[in-house]
């Protein structure tokens, strides 16, 4: 099997998380409201919290598994990730934060790789710069080059794009499409941002307070949804938008 | 004046060392005992410097519990010997480094470490790639904190080292016999020089926990 598969319980003061989904090799959008369990959910994927119960395997193997005491820590899981604030280390330029993210390449083949996700995220001549003197936009791209240069097998966006404002999010939105085509890889983006859900999902899994409330294509979800929290949730008469 | 900074320099050396894996523990690791040792690594601040030398001569004086041993088998004791006064100022001084460094580590952004672990480094790598530099002025403040204090360093001196001419006379402790014996010229020139040397060391601090990036 190709893909992702989670099954996650969680207690956290007071917050109960019991989530269940599988997703192929395309883009999964973790949709809801903030608190729901969507970014709980990507840290236990990347090994950054541990689940209570459950398991999490990707394509054939398991990385996380309750019952046979599988665990395997963050640094070995070779996700990428990509946080909400990005965390480009301050004190590295460019060039050396995607560097950082190509640990384990010889070190005869890094300056090809780093060159080669310089060109794909169109960070020509900012090789040199450091995190405060670049724009939001590149600060993104350099996180995705950082999260990418290893080739992982998944990877995570933590609502990367939030901080941007609209026209820069729909370039990000188009990068990542691209991304999806280039690296071939399932990516697993949480939102509360409806149209984000909406135009970037292959496959849309909406949580309400900590559950799964129902998954399938945006078309899907969109116009049949299952019950009145989704619908709520769904209604693009409340953002001004013309409904899908 | 030169055994003055032979001493604070040893001092801070050891302080750098064990004060930085002492802070590193306490910023990052949950584990038992860990109030006790912050506490204890705290005291010689509070406590006045004869206490804290007294207890460093129940500890390593001749008949102390790891000084009898040392003297049983070496046939040396580091009573009034300038090591002694290295180790009062080590650790009179140490608890400015283990506050400062501590904080400046605890305040790096949880997330760059996180970031550091999902790109597959380990926590060692982490540490001194990212932590580390991160938290590198707090961490240079506390060292040259240390250093001024461990300069100035008496109480806890005279307890342990002495007052040997040319041997454990520091600076504090050559003007307590100057003002003593009533050589105020000399006595003047040298409050001053330390005065001075410990003004500079505090504007260096300031600078460095001042320019965080």
């Amino acid at each position: 099997m190709t893909g992702l598969s989670v099954k996650l319980k969680k207690k956290l003061n007071g917050f109960n998380l019991d989530a269940e989904w599988e997703i192929g090799d395309e883009i999964a959008v973790l949709f809801g409201y903030s608190g729901a369990g969507k970014s709980l959910t990507l840290q236990m994927i990347a090994g950054l919290m541990t689940a209570d119960e459950g398991s999490i395997r990707i394509d054939s193997s398991t990385i996380f598994d309750s019952l046979s005491g599988v665990n395997v820590p963050a640094q070995r899981r070779h996700l990428g990730y990509v946080f909400q604030d990005l965390a480009l280390f301050p004190h590295m330029t460019v060039s050396e934060n995607i560097d950082y993210g190509a640990n384990g390449t010889a070190k005869g083949e890094r300056p090809g790789k780093i060159k080669q996700m310089v060109d794909i995220f169109h960070l020509e001549g900012l090789e040199h710069k450091y995190p405060s003197e670049i724009s939001g936009g590149q600060k993104q791209r350099v996180a995705l080059a950082r999260a990418l240069i290893r080739k992982p097998p998944l990877l995570l966006l933590d609502e990367p794009f939030s901080a941007l404002d609209n026209p820069l999010r729909l370039e990000m939105r188009g990068l990542l499409k691209d991304i999806r085509t280039t690296f071939d890889i399932p990516v697993v983006l949480v939102t509360h941002d409806i149209l984000e859900a909406y135009t970037m999902a292959d496959t849309i899994i909406v949580y309400v307070n900590g559950r799964v409330a129902q998954t399938g294509s945006p078309s899907k979800v969109f116009n049949n949804p299952v019950n009145e929290e989704v619908q709520a949730l769904v209604d693009t008469r409340r953002y001004g938008v013309i409904a899908p | 004046m030169r055994l003055s900074l032979q001493v604070a320099t040893v001092a801070t050396v050891f302080i750098v060392v064990i004060g930085l894996t002492a802070a590193y523990l306490l910023a990052q690791k949950e584990f038992r005992g860990k109030e006790v040792l912050d506490i204890a690594l705290t005291l010689p601040l509070v406590l006045p410097p004869t206490v804290t030398g007294y207890y460093l001569i129940i500890l390593f004086g001749r008949n102390g519990l790891i000084g009898r041993f040392i003297y049983e088998w070496t046939g040396w004791t580091i009573m009034f010997t300038w090591y002694a006064a290295a180790l009062a100022s080590f650790v009179v001084a140490l608890p400015l480094m283990v506050k400062t460094a501590r904080a400046a580590i605890e305040s790096v952004d949880k997330n760059l470490i996180n970031a550091s672990y999902t790109l597959g480094h380990s926590e060692f790598v982490t540490a001194l790639k990212v932590i580390l530099p991160l938290a590198k002025r707090g961490i240079m403040a506390g060292a040259v904190l240390s250093f001024a204090r461990a300069l100035g360093e008496f109480g806890a001196t005279l307890m342990l080292a002495g007052n040997i001419p040319g041997r454990t006379d520091t600076m504090p402790i050559a003007i307590y016999s100057l003002a003593g014996s009533g050589e105020w010229t000399k006595a003047n020139s040298m409050v001053v020089l330390l005065t001075l040397m410990s003004a500079l060391f505090l504007y260096f601090a300031n600078r460095y926990s001042k320019r965080i990036i």
